[in-house]
């Protein structure tokens, strides 16, 4: 061993070295991409593949039953139509509406984790029990308000009746009623989701940040004001753009309660995809769809990276 | 002074158990209502307590009868625990080798798998089916259970408590020559153990309420998850609304035990990971 390494010139020596340095380099690689390569497989097959053929389907006019042949391209004819397309409009438009079931269940939230915080008691049965409708079935929910809203012989309205209301809202039957139905449905749902989340939030604000103000004589709602928005503006922020974001991806609620009715008064872009590609097969419109989805989401991504700077105290 | 606090959380608690009976009453009268009687489900005043008690007949009827939800629960069953073991390892795997080894194409690498967390699932449902279709993986279980094995935030979360191990661990293990499948199966692993069991939990919830994904890649009755089950159940027995209710607590149920037995981790996960996915 050591006549060996000693008839050996330095040079020698230093590329022996560098050799083995390289190759565990190398082995080092290796295993990485062993371990993630399941991982990357599974994302480049189901999604990273699937998303390039939306935008490239897109383009196209084709039905799933036609095979090949009966691809047709057709430039932006999609995207031209979309736009035309009056059912479509009405659907973005209930989506812009259904945005405002996030800050509505953001505020209530913020109460409610403000109040099982520090002012009650039984607080695991309170987690529990604005958690329920966060951990249930939304389909198994929808189908109980679905009973719930019954026109005439559902509890809702039986109870409106029975306190002099005469003529009570007919709920999800009704066109003018249906959207804000859904939700109320999903403003309920979220709530317990959001308040799990804020009340983390709460827990982290450091508590000589209130001792302080205690002592400075500043009151409740100046400390709530000037200490705990603050501190929570980060999750608040986290909070509104993935509420957003998930505002846009609607579709259990949709599709069994409504399925975008009473005359497309809560139609909305998911629903709107799903009723193209699979009911009425129009393989090409409904990727077009897809990728104005796609878009808004995008866009919310990024509008999140540019305005955090202005809007989070970190 | 404490004694007027105790008066104050007193009154608060009070209101909110008030203000919490609009979150429960939908799941009282649920179940309420599927102890009953079809003639007395809509009688009001609301009859909480049935008086006439009709619970072993309809729930009887839902799992022992023509609808045959023993079926649907073991279809749910097997998606749900499978997807959520193959999940938890392709997960586990990917995060170990995007925090502890050190290679020059996983920070890329992981940018990109991070990167597809903001596609929309239902902006690639189209191309999913068509490949599905032509590949034979449609209408089958095991092709549902593929669906829902990659999961982009249970590497994220899974990723963020491997780096909270100590670099030391490995590094000493590596002197005594284990090689990374042991360094993570025999100690990583085991360590990161309280986050997997967060994660699994979370995703058996998400598996077991999926809908959107057994309506578009199961067609063949026999092979229908729960939601669809009750879905399907509902819009054929519009008019029976206490066997519907029996079939809607049915749903609910597991996932109420589950998140009683891991409320701890359940809202910690929430609270930690953040992103429904």
């Amino acid at each position: 061993m050591n006549t060996t390494s000693s008839n050996m010139t330095l040079v020698e020596k230093k590329a022996r070295h560098t050799q083995s340095k390289s190759a565990l380099r190398r082995k080092e690689s290796l295993a990485g991409l062993l371990f993630v390569a399941p991982m990357l497989i599974g994302v480049t097959v189901l999604t990273l593949l699937p998303i390039l053929a939306t935008f490239v389907l897109s383009f196209a006019d084709w039905n799933f039953v036609a095979g090949m042949q009966g691809l047709k391209w057709t430039g932006v004819e999609n995207f031209e139509k979309l736009f035309a397309d009056e059912s479509f409009r009405i659907s973005l438009k209930n989506n812009f509406i259904f945005i405002f079931t996030v800050p509505i269940y953001m505020i209530v939230s913020l109460a409610l984790a403000i109040m099982i915080n520090k002012h009650v008691y039984l607080k695991s049965f309170f987690k529990v029990a604005y958690f329920m409708p966060y951990i249930s079935s939304v389909v198994a929910i929808a189908i109980v308000w679905q009973v719930l809203f019954h026109p005439s012989a559902g509890p809702v309205n039986q109870f409106l009746m029975s306190i002099g209301i005469d003529n009570p809202p007919k709920w999800i039957a009704d066109p003018a009623y249906a959207l804000p139905s859904v939700m109320m449905i999903s403003v309920w749902i979220s709530i317990g989701y959001n308040m799990i989340v804020y009340m983390a939030a709460l827990q982290s604000i450091p508590k000589d940040l209130y001792e302080a103000a205690d002592i400075d004589g500043a009151n409740g709602w100046t400390q709530f004001r000037k200490i705990t928005v603050p501190m929570l503006s980060p999750t608040s922020f986290f909070l509104l753009v993935t509420g957003i974001i998930s505002s846009f991806k609607v579709f259990d609620l949709i599709a069994v309660l409504t399925k975008g009715g009473p005359m497309q008064s809560t139609s909305m872009l998911v629903w709107y995809l799903y009723d193209q590609a699979f009911i009425n097969l129009r393989v090409g419109y409904a990727s077009s769809i897809a990728v104005v989805l796609f878009f808004c989401v995008l866009l919310i991504t990024v509008l999140q990276w540019f305005g955090q700077k202005k809007w989070v105290n970190y | 002074m404490k004694e007027k606090l105790n008066v104050w959380k007193l009154t608060n608690t009070v209101v909110m158990l008030a203000v919490s009976i609009l979150f429960l009453l939908p799941f009282i009268w649920m179940l309420s209502a599927s102890f009953k009687l079809e003639t007395d489900v809509f009688k009001y005043p609301i009859q909480w307590i049935p008086e006439r008690w009709n619970a072993v007949e309809n729930y009887k009827e839902i799992w022992a009868g023509q609808y045959a939800f023993y079926l649907y629960y073991w279809n749910s069953i097997k998606v749900a625990v499978l997807t959520t073991l193959i999940s938890c390892t392709v997960s586990a795997l990917a995060a170990y080798g995007f925090s502890k080894i050190d290679f020059p194409a996983g920070k890329w690498l992981f940018l990109i798998v991070l990167a597809t967390y903001m596609v929309p699932s239902q902006a690639i449902l189209i191309p999913q089916f068509i490949l599905y279709r032509n590949i034979g993986l449609f209408d089958s279980h095991f092709g549902l259970i593929l669906l829902g094995c990659f999961s982009v935030l249970g590497t994220f979360m899974l990723r963020q408590f491997f780096m909270g191990l100590h670099n030391d661990y490995i590094e000493s293990a590596k002197i005594d020559g284990a090689g990374h499948w042991r360094i993570f199966w025999q100690i990583a692993f085991p360590l990161v153990r309280p986050a997997i069991a967060t994660y699994a939990i979370l995703r058996f919830i998400w598996t077991w309420n999926d809908y959107q994904n057994p309506l578009i890649f199961i067609r063949t009755d026999k092979l229908y998850t729960i939601p669809q089950a009750v879905d399907k159940f509902a819009s054929m027995n519009g008019e029976f609304y206490s066997l519907i209710m029996a079939a809607a607590v049915s749903a609910i149920f597991p996932l109420l035990i589950t998140f009683i037995i891991g409320q701890k981790s359940v809202i910690e996960g929430i609270a930690v990971g953040g992103v429904k996915g």
